[in-house]
């Protein structure tokens, strides 16, 4: 059985979309078998950012609908052939999500690969409750500012409340993915610095991803950015976040710090 | 057809108890009504969603005066879902309909009307929004400790007595007790200790960054606070109608 990773964050724009396709093509890199899954029906990016925007015929509502079979609307990644995308639609509206569609997709998706990712949209309505409904984990995207840290904060707690884990009474692993982190204005203190935001949320940190051209770049040739350029300094974010999300105990660095300040950081993540 | 009213089934009909809050209107209502929207304006959306109940007891109106005033609370956003204290020909049927017997909520008892089935009665007024915030065993002395953090969004209501957290209580996150409050953390969003009318009430708390605090119906906004003592561990207490903020050592 597969594990389910929703892809959180309440507020928009903090790099949901991003992160999703950089960890689940890291993860295939890796040679597991991945799928990401756009929850995001309506506004559908995640297509674009994986560069499979022209080969969509069947997206996820024409499933729950019983129009198209799953692996027909499934599409193969032409880089790397063990990562595999369920694209949203982007003509209907959320309504089209069916709770009992969505359970059915997701106990197949879990039956036929390793990770499921599920890209959430924005918001706390029924998209992205039903993007997290059936996940085993949870990565909360954030950025370093008080807004971003503010709804992930009400995510977490509908994380704990809303799921079907939290339902049966069971706890649900959750992540934090800090995200556009900015060494220059943190070096000025124009951001939240990491300690405040782990303080504040007290949840894990998976990792830390730098604000870098190279994750925009990878979006615009619709690449995620650990296949565009693996060796910039986000693609070695992602990877440590995947080797951490499997269980790796990995020094965590703060971008722009210097070394030897990470044994203090990785003290704390078991807040 | 008829098969379905030959089996009627029964429809059911019990008697609950409801925490809610009560407001005091004061003579003259303009004055009264400024004062309120005062405190609306300092504490956006308290009275939001929340039940509340018109106590008119002792006050000389006419049912004019009284339609008026419903009518005033309702464009406020504040809608009143009983009247207490008024005299049957006050009330008619356009106004919210009348309410007896209420008491203070600390003494708050099963309604004797109809017995309630037992596990309604075991924790009364514990509300904990879209959060599975489960107290733990209370000794004697009604009180609840919650050990997760509070987030954004959730609101934690327990009438009957004191409410500690361990952990921190988020931006956007409010707790309101009977009794006193305390913090094992930082307190950046709502607390408001003593409601049902306990002035002896207290708030501790390790770090305040609090949004607002109250006890018994006395409020302080962020704005109102002393600087010197945000991000203090600090105790909050009333003397007489003042919010005192004291350091802790």
């Amino acid at each position: 059985m597969g594990k389910v990773i929703v892809v959180t964050s309440g507020k928009g724009g903090v790099g949901k979309t991003t992160s999703t396709a950089a960890l689940g093509a890291a993860l295939a890199q890796n040679g597991e078998k991945v799928v990401v899954v756009d929850f995001d029906v309506g506004l559908r990016n995640l297509d674009l950012v994986m560069g499979a925007e022209r080969r969509v015929v069947y997206d996820f509502v024409n499933v729950i609908q019983g129009e198209a079979k799953l692996p027909q609307a499934l599409i193969r990644d032409k880089r790397v052939e063990t990562l595999y995308l369920l694209p949203a639609s982007q003509t209907r509206d959320k309504d089209n999500l069916t709770p009992e569609g969505v359970e059915k997709v997701m106990a197949s998706l879990k039956k036929a690969f390793d990770w499921v990712i599920c890209d959430s949209p924005a918001g706390i309505e029924r998209g992205a409750t039903l993007a997290m409904r059936h996940a085993d984990i949870a990565i909360v995207v954030t950025n370093p500012e008080v807004s971003s840290v503010r709804d992930s904060d009400r995510i977490i707690g509908l994380l704990d409340s809303k799921t079907l884990k939290a339902e049966k009474g069971e706890r649900m692993e959750k992540h934090l993915l800090l995200t556009r982190y900015d060494p220059a204005r943190a070096e000025r203190g124009d951001m939240l610095k990491v300690d405040d935001v782990l303080e504040i949320l007290s949840i894990p940190l998976l990792g830390i991803i730098p604000e870098s051209m190279d994750v925009l770049r990878a979006s615009n040739i619709g690449s995620p950015v650990t296949l565009a350029s693996g060796d910039s300094s986000p693609a070695r974010a992602y990877f440590d976040a995947v080797r951490r999300l499997k269980g790796e105990d990995l020094p965590l660095v703060v971008p722009g710090e210097k070394r030897g300040f990470f044994g203090k950081f990785f003290g704390r993540k078991a807040a | 057809m008829t098969d379905m009213l030959t089996k009627p089934r029964p429809i059911r009909l019990k008697g609950r108890s409801f925490l809610a809050l009560a407001l005091s209107p004061e003579l003259p209502f303009e004055d009264w009504l400024a004062r309120l929207d005062d405190l609306a304006a300092r504490s956006a959306g308290f009275f939001l969603r929340r039940p509340v109940v018109l106590d008119v007891e002792g006050l000389d109106i006419d049912k004019a005066e009284l339609r008026g005033l419903v009518d005033q609370l309702k464009t406020r956003n504040v809608r009143i879902m009983g009247i207490e204290g008024a005299r049957p020909s006050l009330l008619g049927s356009d106004l919210p309909p009348a309410m007896s017997d209420g008491r203070p909520a600390s003494d708050f008892t099963a309604p004797d009307f109809e017995t309630p089935a037992p596990e309604e009665t075991v924790k009364p007024g514990v509300v904990a929004s879209n959060a599975p915030l489960e107290p733990l065993p209370s000794t004697s002395k009604p009180s609840i400790i919650i050990t997760e953090p509070v987030r954004s969004g959730q609101s934690l209501f327990f009438p009957d007595g004191d409410v500690t957290v361990v952990g921190s209580v988020a931006s956007g996150a409010e707790i309101v007790a009977g009794g006193s409050i305390h913090i094992y953390g930082t307190l950046r969003g709502r607390a408001m200790a003593g409601t049902t009318g306990n002035p002896g009430a207290r708030i501790f708390c390790s770090r305040l960054e609090a949004e607002l605090i109250a006890i018994d119906g006395f409020y302080k906004t962020a704005e109102d606070m002393e600087p010197d003592l945000r991000g203090k561990t600090v105790q909050i207490w009333l003397e007489g109608e003042t919010i005192r903020t004291g350091a802790l050592a």
